[in-house]
Parts: structure tokens; C-alpha cells; sequence
């Protein structure tokens, strides 16, 4: 499944492109795409485990850029 | 400016005033003897934390989660150095000028991140649907296939369908680049993201939402960004290790030196400051998306969605241009170019002649009255344009001849009409007709009545849209046809097309646009424009498949690279033109931040550079390259 998620107070172009590799990384993960422009975030995961794979994102992301939030 | 942008800026400004005044006295010689001692560190502090403290806490908070070589940490490194050398008032400029650097870079990112979403605003926000008699607004996304929705004059065309009531003009602009208003009315189909001009419409919706032209183009242009360019990818690979690389010469140049020369700490540990300062890719970072991005923006204005900034770039690069003939460079419209009654007889006047042309047109007419063929149907058109109307009961027993045509009796008499080989069986003396298009020869009762030419329309700048293709460093332009070779080669010749391949089966496209793809050099890149289903196969296979939005078939548009929403070919010359130059000034960013980073590098280590350089190396060279990089969405 794919999904496209909203974030907020991205404000480097350089974390966006860490949290991109981090989330990658992620199992279950099968592909990220962080928008520094668009701020905007698109995960392509495993259906059934959707919703625990997105907690691990946004720990990911909090890890890396702990201002930016990601509206779920 | 936004709170967090404004709560900076106060803090710039009260930390500027603070420092510029310890600095004025200290100049001025007021603090006496206490000047270059550890006295002074406490105020210097103070304008230093007003504006550094949330530095300091995102580097500390990163440390925490193991984020190391963030560039929080990095300034508080080269800023606790400056004061271990006890260089307080450069320890608290560079602070300050960072926080004005990022201040600036982070509103002018804001500043083009808005003007790419203002182009880009043709999502509509509702839907009025008429419910019973009352018209209600809905959500675009809840309104169901079929339904009717009321666009008044000014909305937004919220989603696909064909207009049932009302006529009116409408905006194409935000689609096609187009600006003249186009007209529609009962009957006529409709795309959203249109706006509607002066009258009200009802309009029966045909797709979802999901499915209509102003999704699908959201959908292509923010996935654009994620389809990224080489020269991209090479950067983000660049920083990984550009940021550790430059931090560990740091290192070395603060403790290495000192050992092996001798003399004081301070002076290395200055020089290793300036390194740290510099050691943010930031300027790379953001100046390259941002320039693909906006190239890709300036595209979408001119009504060319370009699918990813990996396309752009090879959009530049293309120096072979294969076109479908049919659909791409002429309308894919047959008209009646031609009507040519037998010869003329000896003596027969100018009347009676036009009376024999009227009668050939007439018989074709009703003889190809029953086919839905764009051939038959280009004659009917032609007939009925000059005022006929084909009385379809004077005509019976219609039979097809595969291969030849067709044979219909016409007032009981017998007519007969289709290529030479329908003549040549039936044994009819005709005249051979030569030239571009398709020919159909006319007998009745076993006499020649003449014939009519049939040709498809040269798209309007075509010709010239090939003209300017050449001038943008398109060396081939190749045409493909499944068309007999006289009527492709006679199009080609008033196109200005080098290379023809005619009468080709629809299999046929691949194996020649790979044998073109094997012939090429380099960096060359092939482009393939076409529309038809049976092209999604080439467009793919193509380096850059251009597909036509409007009339293009939906597989075209999704295995296309690059989509000309108004089926102007000019567009393809245009939209190379933007990427050459959204190119060039990613290339301009890369060569002038790296080499004005490498300079202060290499003054720095040589302790010819200081921190105030170095705040330039950083943040001034990220504002200008930003900045740079918004020219790129300017390409007319």
C-alpha cells in the first residue's frame, strides 16, 4: 500500500534526505520518498502491518528532526 | 513570514544590537584591562545564547539519538572553539550570521515552495451537485460517476464529463498553457481543472475524481520529485561523505600541526572552526531540487507535465526525435483534399464539370453512407459541407469487398468505389491517381466517374515545431507510418523530416526505435512522441516517450515520460529549451558552491580565511544558489 503523508516544519533538506534512508531501512519498508519541497512524505509498506510500520517512521523521523511532525 | 521566521528575525536583532555594542566598547577601549581576558566570556555569552540556545539544544538533543555530524553540532563545535581561543565576538558573529543565513535560505525556500504550489493550484475544493431540485457542495471525491454538477461562471471544473446544459468559454490555461478561452457547449466534452468563464454549466460527470485529468496530473507532478535526477542523486551520495570528511580534517588540523611544528593550540583550533562552519552540504542540498523542481514547474506552466527530474534531464540530452505520424505530427482527421472527376471531355464547360464533381461526391457519399471508417466518414463530412444531406433510402444492398472496398447499388445502379485493385478486377478503364493520401476511385455501372483524394491535415506548426527542435540541438527527426510511403514521404518533405519508414506494421515501431537506440553515441539521448495505445510499447522503450494528453489514450499518457497536455508538438522544442537550462543552473550551483567551499577550505587551513569567510562559504553561498535555482521556474 502507498500512502502520502503531510509533514510539518521540515526544515532541512539534508534531514529530509536522512530520514528518507532511515526510513528505507525500516522492515517492511518496500519504498520512501521524503519531499523537502513538497513536504511531503510517501511510504509504500506492507499492507497488514501498515499502521506499526508508521509508528517506527515517525520514531525514525523524531530521531532525526525532532520539531518536524508528520500529520497523520 | 511565518511565527517561527518572525521569532528569529526578533531575536537577530536583539542579540545583533547587544553584540554590536560589547563590540563597540571593547573597540573604544572601555573595558579596559578586562579586554582578552575570561572576563569578558560572561558577556559575550549573552547576546551569544539569545540567539545560539536553540543551536546548542537541537545538537545536544542529536548527540542523544545519535545523530553526530548535524550541523547544530557542527556550529556549536566551531563556536566553542572560537571562545576556547578566546575570539568572543567571533564566536557570537558567527552564530548571529548563521541564524541571519538560515533565516534567509529557509524564507526564500518558502518563498518558491509557494510559488510552485500557486502553479500547481488547480485542485478544485468542491463540487456543486444539484440533489433534488436544491444544488448542494460536496466534497469532488464523493460525487458519483453520472451525476450532474452546476459550475458556475469563475469555479473551477471540478471533474471530468460532458456538458449538458449551457455554453460558455472556458480557461484551459492551468492545463495547456493555452490561453485563449476555449468554447463549449451541450455535448461537448470537459476536463477538470478548466476554469469556467461567462456562463453557468451542468455538466454529467463521466470519471471519479480519483480518475479525472486534474488528479492524475497532481498525482505526476508531486510525484515528480521523488523521480530523481543523477546530477540529485549524486549529491545526496556527495554529502554523506562530504560533511564526515571535512569534519575529520577538522580534527587533524587543530592536533596534527601543532605536534609536528610546535607552538600553541589556538591558532590550529581557529583554523579547524572555520572548517567546521563550512562542513554543511546545504547550499547542494537544497539548490539542486529545488532547480529540478522548478524546472519541472516552469514545464507544467507551459502545459508539459515533464514526470521527474531524472526526465529533464534527459530531455536536454535528446538528439533524436522518432514521431508517430498519425495523431502526433497531422490531426489524425482525413479531409477531402481532392475531388477528381474523369477527364474532361472535349468542349465541356466549367458547369457541367463542377455538376460531374457534385454527382462524384454524392455517389461516395451515399455509397459509404453506412461506414463509421474516418475515411467514409471524412466523405460524408465533405459532402454534407457542401450543403448535401445523403438521402440514405436511395440506397441499397451495401456489400464490403475486403481488400478493394465497396459495392452499393445507388438508384437501383450499380456503384462501385475503392483503391486501383477494385478497378483493375473489375475491369474498368480509370486514370491512376498519384500523390499523398488515399485515393478512392468511383465507377458507376461499370464507368469511371473519377476519383477522391483523402488526406490527413498537417498539424498547425508542425513544420515549424521541427524547425525549432533542429534549432535546440535536435540533430534527427524521424518519422514512423503505417501510411502508404508516397503520402508519408510527401508529409515528410513539407515537415522537414530526414528519415521516413512508411507502410510499417504496429510491431514494426519498436525494432526500428531500437535499431535507432543501438545507433546512438554517449550521452545521446532518443525521444519518441506518438498518442496511440499501440505506442505505449515504444514510448517506453524509448530513452524519452512523449506522449499527446488530450487525444492520447490513457496507457500512452502512463508509459509516456513527458506529456504535452495541448498536443502541440512546439511544446517538445519548448520544454527543451527549459530543460537545457534548468540544467545549466544546477551544474552553475554545483561548480560555484563547491569551488567557493573548496576556496575557503584551502584559505582557511592556511589560516588566510576566518570565520566570517567561512559564515559566507555556508550560508551566503546556500541563499545565492536558492536563488539561482528559483530562475529556473522563470523559463518562459
Amino acid at each position: 500500500m502507498k500512502k502520502k503523508f503531510k509533514m510539518e516544519d521540515l526544515d532541512c533538506a539534508n534531514c529530509a534526505a536522512k530520514m528518507e534512508e532511515a526510513i528505507k531501512k525500516i522492515a517492511g519498508v518496500n519504498d520512501a520518498n521524503v519531499s523537502f519541497m513538497a513536504q511531503k512524505m510517501t511510504i509504500d509498506a506492507e499492507d497488514d502491518r501498515f499502521d506499526e510500520i508508521m509508528k517506527e517512521v515517525a520514531a525514525v523521523c523524531a530521531k532525526v528532526e525532532p520539531d518536524c511532525k508528520i500529520l497523520l | 513570514m511565518t511565527k517561527k521566521q518572525k521569532n528569529v528575525l526578533w531575536r537577530i536583532i536583539i542579540s545583533f544590537v547587544l553584540l554590536a555594542a560589547l563590540m563597540a566598547c571593547e573597540h573604544l577601549g572601555m573595558f579596559g584591562a578586562l579586554a582578552g581576558t575570561w572576563a569578558l566570556l560572561p558577556a559575550y555569552a549573552v547576546p551569544y545564547l539569545i540567539i545560539g540556545y536553540d543551536i546548542i539544544y537541537k545538537a545536544l538533543r542529536n548527540i542523544k539519538n545519535g545523530q553526530i555530524f548535524d550541523e547544530n553540532f557542527l556550529m556549536m563545535l566551531a563556536t566553542f572553539g572560537a571562545f576556547g581561543v578566546k575570539e568572543y565576538s567571533e564566536a557570537a558573529a558567527v552564530m548571529l550570521f548563521y541564524q541571519v543565513g538560515e533565516l534567509f535560505q529557509s524564507y526564500a525556500v518558502g518563498k518558491s515552495r509557494q510559488s510552485i504550489a500557486a502553479m500547481m493550484d488547480i485542485c478544485p475544493e468542491y463540487a456543486n451537485v444539484e440533489q433534488d431540485g436544491e444544488v448542494v457542495q460536496v466534497d469532488p471525491d464523493d460525487v458519483e460517476v453520472g451525476s450532474v454538477i452546476v459550475v458556475k461562471p469563475g469555479e473551477r471544473i471540478p471533474l471530468d464529463g460532458v456538458v449538458e446544459e449551457g455554453e460558455s468559454y472556458i480557461d484551459t490555461a492551468a492545463l495547456t498553457g493555452e490561453s485563449v478561452p476555449r468554447k463549449v457547449s451541450a455535448g461537448k466534452e470537459i476536463f477538470s481543472g478548466c476554469v469556467n468563464g461567462s456562463g453557468t454549466l451542468k455538466i454529467r460527470t463521466t470519471k471519479e475524481f480519483d480518475d479525472s485529468t486534474v488528479a492524475k496530473i497532481l498525482e505526476l507532478v508531486e510525484n515528480a520529485s521523488s523521480k530523481k535526477a543523477k546530477t540529485e542523486k549524486f549529491i545526496t551520495k556527495f554529502a554523506r561523505y562530504y560533511t564526515p570528511a571535512v569534519t575529520i580534517s577538522a580534527v587533524l588540523l587543530a592536533f596534527v600541526p601543532p605536534f609536528v611544528l610546535g607552538g600553541g593550540f589556538g591558532e590550529w583550533i581557529q583554523r579547524a572552526c572555520t572548517f567546521l562552519v563550512i562542513s554543511c552540504p546545504c547550499a547542494l542540498v537544497i539548490s539542486v531540487p529545488l532547480g529540478f523542481f522548478g524546472g519541472i514547474g516552469a514545464a507544467s506552466r507551459m502545459g508539459v507535465l515533464v514526470k521527474g527530474g531524472n526526465y529533464l534531464e534527459a530531455v536536454a540530452e535528446v538528439k533524436t526525435i522518432v514521431f508517430d505520424k498519425t495523431g502526433t505530427l497531422t490531426k489524425g482527421e482525413f479531409k477531402v483534399t481532392e475531388i477528381l472527376p474523369s477527364e474532361q471531355k472535349a468542349g465541356e464547360s466549367k458547369e457541367r464539370r463542377d455538376g460531374r464533381s457534385r454527382e462524384l461526391l454524392e455517389l461516395a457519399a451515399l455509397g459509404e453512407g453506412y461506414s463509421n471508417h474516418p475515411i467514409a466518414v471524412s466523405v460524408r463530412e465533405a459532402y454534407e459541407e457542401q450543403g448535401g444531406k445523403p438521402d440514405m433510402d436511395r440506397v441499397s444492398e451495401a456489400k464490403e469487398i475486403a481488400g478493394y472496398g465497396i459495392c452499393v447499388r445507388v438508384d437501383n445502379k450499380e456503384v462501385l468505389l475503392g483503391n486501383e485493385k477494385l478497378m483493375e478486377r473489375e475491369q474498368i478503364a480509370y486514370q491512376s491517381v498519384a500523390g499523398a493520401g488515399t485515393v478512392i476511385y468511383a465507377a458507376c455501372e461499370k464507368r469511371y466517374l473519377g476519383a477522391l483524394v483523402i488526406s490527413d491535415v498537417v498539424k498547425e506548426g508542425a513544420a515549424e515545431a521541427i524547425r525549432d527542435m533542429k534549432k535546440v540541438g535536435v540533430r534527427k527527426c524521424v518519422m514512423l507510418t503505417g501510411d502508404r510511403r508516397e503520402a508519408a514521404e510527401a508529409a515528410a518533405a513539407a515537415l522537414g523530416i530526414d528519415e521516413v519508414y512508411a507502410e510499417l506494421l504496429p510491431g514494426d515501431k519498436v525494432s526500428i526505435v531500437e535499431t535507432l537506440l543501438d545507433g546512438q553515441r554517449g550521452k545521446e539521448k532518443l525521444a519518441f512522441a506518438g498518442d496511440g495505445i499501440n505506442d505505449a510499447p515504444v514510448l517506453s522503450r524509448a530513452d524519452i516517450g512523449i506522449a499527446m494528453g488530450s487525444m492520447g489514450s490513457d496507457a500512452a499518457i502512463e508509459a509516456a515520460d513527458v506529456v504535452l497536455m495541448d498536443d502541440d508538438v512546439r511544446k517538445i522544442a519548448a520544454v527543451m529549451r527549459c530543460a537545457g537550462k534548468t540544467l545549466g543552473i544546477v551544474r552553475q550551483n554545483i561548480v560555484f558552491a563547491l569551488g567557493i567551499k573548496a576556496l575557503v577550505l584551502i584559505l582557511g587551513a592556511f589560516g588566510m580565511a576566518n570565520m566570517w569567510e567561512a559564515v559566507f562559504a555556508d550560508v551566503g553561498v546556500a541563499v545565492i544558489a536558492i536563488m539561482n535555482s528559483m530562475r529556473a521556474l522563470k523559463t518562459e
